[in-house]
């Protein structure tokens, strides 16, 4: 039997793409035969702003080309949601002060940003931006993508990695797992150092912070422990930047613009560049122009530390956390690995060597480390690449409520992943026919401090004296890092149905109607990409060809060449308003075939005139 | 605990391992630790050796390796890799591990909030509260003498431990059940002491965290 079997896993192989979906700029990279690259836009750079913009027709605008709507529309055009991603609207009070976004009412499980007369949600923004790679890689790599691998901070919870994942499905991808940013970063690193040892990643974003340790030995790279604030990053300097700016202003204007959206984001990508700039130089000028009025400040470099010192600590606790709960001391961690944009300032890369006592490794280009490291990851899927293996971990313990609000944990943090637990349950009342099961992600005791994550009904147990059902439940976290919830019945030895309550995010259905709607929408369809692309060559042919039939050398040709060249056109003609675009292009190439003659001599005419003109 | 099945792809009898001899295909997973890692069940175990088995069980068990195939085998990759993540943290830890044994001996283990003092330990137990009462009610003369039987408490441990791995050693020697039930009533009531230990160095800790805060 085995003789006859042939493994079709690598015919008609589909590629998998790396995206890194990041805060700030988002990319798309895939596995060259040389190893992984980043894909350019059409401006030649790989970082796409991750900014969409909602436009009056309905449509969207992402990237470079909606950060100049931030200043035109800042109440139609979003920039960092990956905070807003799995959260409710009670997670982010604080930061939405500075967002010029309105948030609309019912957002308590995910919110809901009013953008005109529609209101989205941080998934369906996302995909946009993903949409957007998924064009570009379309177009650079001339073929359909359709599977990815995604990469996510290290911390996120449970309900943010859904988010991602939701995101995903609804720009059309697959999003085959959800890899860790700093991990997918040793990945990259792993590639270019080939040595066994002990690595940290400090990975400091736009708006999340993650420390990964891993041990890296023949091929695999063990996580061992991870910890993080996916709230601490660029964002909090920039903000930090410009309320004070807001402040300085005001005085020096006599006028509060703190509420006016349009001068906000003006002073905030001043006070972005400025903090740019003081990265590689000691002064840097903040300028301000806004309707007339200006405000110039020399910014000096110690000044800006000084601003941003407490911002920069908040990342050590989390560090030493880690080192802690991997078992290891500064000195038994061989190298730290620098990744994200905020791991340019000076400030921070001082405070991790004064941590770790050792110099960070900055070789790797911050920005594209991590989509790299997933296009690795995606080539470790595909089966391209098979001397590497990852083994991350939860960064989150997980647990359930139980008698007096507490909260007993099953998985533990930094437990490697896949991991499950199972837990037996039983009813408190006769026939009692359905058991909520409250599940918490997060490391405190008590269930009101506690993150809730969801809740389990076990529905339609059978009727039993209170005590007697025996309900076996199975908590499992995938690989992904996202938890599945399985249970049955032990009397019965039957699956027992579980019907799951996220606490954050979309239900099933809402993203499958999201999923719905934006296909209807999607005139970015990659198909209909094609056809479109056929019908503007046919075109180009038909002008061609018209053009021809005017000019002498059309008569140099016998009437036989001439029925060929009219019966190709009449059978392009025929296909031009059909959805195949193979079949355009068929009839495209038949046409060219029978005008070739009639095209060289053209060119002859043309020469022989110009010929006779010289002479003259 | 027989773990022997019919391949569930091809129908080739008695596969009693990962993968079906016959057509390679990834079988469900057998959930006994001890037997996913192909080792007898011992106390003693070398952690190199543990950890080279977990590295070649997990390139070929990680769902990774199995995004190109089946529904079932990739089901069966998420379980089987689960497992293994779950045995590799029980066996790797030697006081996990010896629970784990008891367990699979139909030993109870005594629960871990149990708060019945060992009568050996009373006095200290009776120091120690009076002491964590003082530092309650802000008295911070008694942080020295709290620190000194928190490090008395972790000597304790570890001279425990080195009683644990002697006794491992005794266990893996027994010529049968019998014998060997025999150990594992004395290591566990060792386990059982040393809970109660650690249970007290986490209130200390506790305790001294709380006030740092």
């Amino acid at each position: 039997m085995s003789t006859f079997q042939i493994d079709f896993s690598s015919v008609n192989k589909k590629r998998i793409v790396g995206i890194d979906l990041g805060t700030t700029n988002s990319l798309i990279a895939f596995m060259d035969l040389t190893g992984p690259e980043v894909i350019p836009g059409a401006d030649g750079s790989a970082l796409l702003p991750s900014i969409v913009s909602l436009n009056d027709d309905g449509t969207f605008t992402t990237g470079a080309a909606a950060r100049r709507l931030l200043i035109d529309r800042p109440d139609r055009t979003v920039y960092s949601v990956k905070r807003l991603m799995g959260r409710g609207v009670d997670d982010v009070r604080n930061e939405l002060r500075l967002f010029p976004f309105h948030i609309a009412a019912g957002s308590e499980q995910v919110i809901r940003l009013q953008l005109g007369d529609r209101q989205l949600t941080p998934p369906e923004i996302s995909a946009q931006v993903l949409r957007e790679l998924k064009h570009r890689a379309e177009e650079f790599l001339g073929e359909e993508i359709t599977q990815a691998v995604i990469t996510v901070p290290a911390y996120f919870n449970d309900a943010q990695r859904q988010a991602t994942k939701d995101a995903g499905r609804i720009a059309g991808l697959e999003v085959l797992r959800l890899v860790n940013e700093p991990t997918a970063a040793s990945l990259a690193y792993g590639l270019d150092k080939r040595k066994d040892g002990v690595v940290a990643v400090y990975d400091l974003g736009g708006g999340t912070f993650d420390i990964s340790i891993l041990r890296l030995k023949e091929g695999i790279f063990e996580v061992l422990a991870t910890n993080g604030d996916t709230h601490l990053g660029g964002d909090d300097i920039d903000n930090r930047m410009l309320s004070i700016a807001l402040e300085d202003i005001a005085t020096e204007w006599g006028e509060d613009v703190s509420t006016n959206g349009e001068a906000v984001q003006t002073i905030r990508q001043a006070v972005i560049e400025a903090k740019e700039k003081l990265s590689f130089v000691p002064t840097a000028a903040l300028e301000i122009h806004y309707q007339g009025k200006q405000y110039l400040r020399e910014l000096r470099r110690d000044l800006f530390e000084q601003l941003i010192k407490d911002i920069v600590d908040r990342t050590l606790g989390p560090c030493r956390q880690a080192m802690r709960d991997a078992g290891l001391q500064p000195e038994q961690i061989d190298e730290v690995v620098m990744v994200g944009g905020s791991t340019r300032i000076p400030l921070v890369r001082s405070a991790v060597e004064t941590l770790f006592r050792a110099k960070p490794h900055t070789d790797l280009n911050p920005d594209e480390v991590v989509a790299l490291g997933a296009a690795v990851q995606a080539a470790i899927l595909s089966g391209d690449v098979q001397d590497k293996l990852l083994l991350d971990v939860t960064p989150l313990s997980l647990g359930i409520e139980t008698m007096g609000g507490v909260v007993s944990k099953l998985i533990h943090r930094n437990s490697t992943i896949p991991a499950s637990a199972t837990e037996v349950f039983t009813t408190s009342v006769d026939g009692q026919q359905n058991v909520l099961i409250h599940v918490l992600q997060g490391e405190r005791e008590l269930v009101k401090d506690g993150r809730s994550l969801a809740r389990f009904d076990l529905k339609d147990l059978a009727p039993v004296p209170a005590g007697m059902a025996r309900i076996e439940v199975r908590f499992l976290i995938d690989a992904n890092g996202i938890l599945n919830v399985t249970a049955r019945d032990l009397r019965s030895g039957k699956e027992q149905s579980v019907e799951v309550k996220p606490s954050y995010g979309l239900t099933d259905e809402q993203v499958e109607a999201m999923v719905l709607e934006s296909f209807e929408k999607a005139e970015d369809d990659f198909q209909a990409r094609q056809v479109r692309e056929a019908r503007v060559e046919a075109d180009t042919i038909f002008s061609a060809v018209d053009k021809a039939r005017s000019n002498d050398a059309w008569h140099t040709l016998d009437s036989e060449e001439q029925a060929a060249v009219d019966l190709a056109l009449n059978e392009l003609h025929m296909v031009y308003h059909g959805e195949d675009h193979l079949l355009i292009r068929d009839r495209i190439e038949k046409l060219d075939n029978t005008t070739r003659r009639l095209a060289e001599n053209m060119m002859n005419t043309a020469v022989r005139a110009a010929l006779k003109g010289t002479k003259v | 605990m027989s773990t022997e099945h019919n391949c569930w792809q091809c129908g080739t009898p008695d596969v009693a391992s990962l993968f079906c001899r016959y057509c390679n295909s990834l079988q469900a997973p057998i959930p006994n630790y001890y037997e996913f890692f192909g080792l007898n069940c011992q106390l003693a175990l070398n952690p190199d050796h543990l950890q080279k088995q977990f590295y070649q069980l997990s390139r070929l068990l990680h769902p990774d390796r199995y995004t190109r195939r089946s529904e079932q085998e990739k089901h069966y990759s998420l379980q089987a890799s689960s497992i293994l993540n779950d045995a590799y943290r029980v066996l790797r830890d030697p006081i996990r591990r010896s629970e784990y044994v008891l367990n699979q001996a139909g030993f109870e283990i005594g629960d871990p909030r149990n708060k019945e003092v060992p009568p050996e330990l009373l006095e200290e137990v009776f120091e120690l509260n009076m002491a964590l009462d003082e530092l309650r009610m802000g008295d911070t003369e008694v942080l020295p003498q709290l620190d000194e039987m928190r490090q008395h408490f972790l000597d304790m441990m570890a001279e425990m431990d080195g009683e644990l791995e002697s006794q491992f050693l005794t266990h893996d020697a027994q010529p049968d059940d019998e014998a060997r039930r025999k150990v594992l009533t004395g290591i566990r009531a060792i386990l059982n002491r040393r809970r109660y230990i650690r249970n007290l160095v986490d209130e200390v800790d506790k305790q001294l965290t709380a006030r740092n805060a």
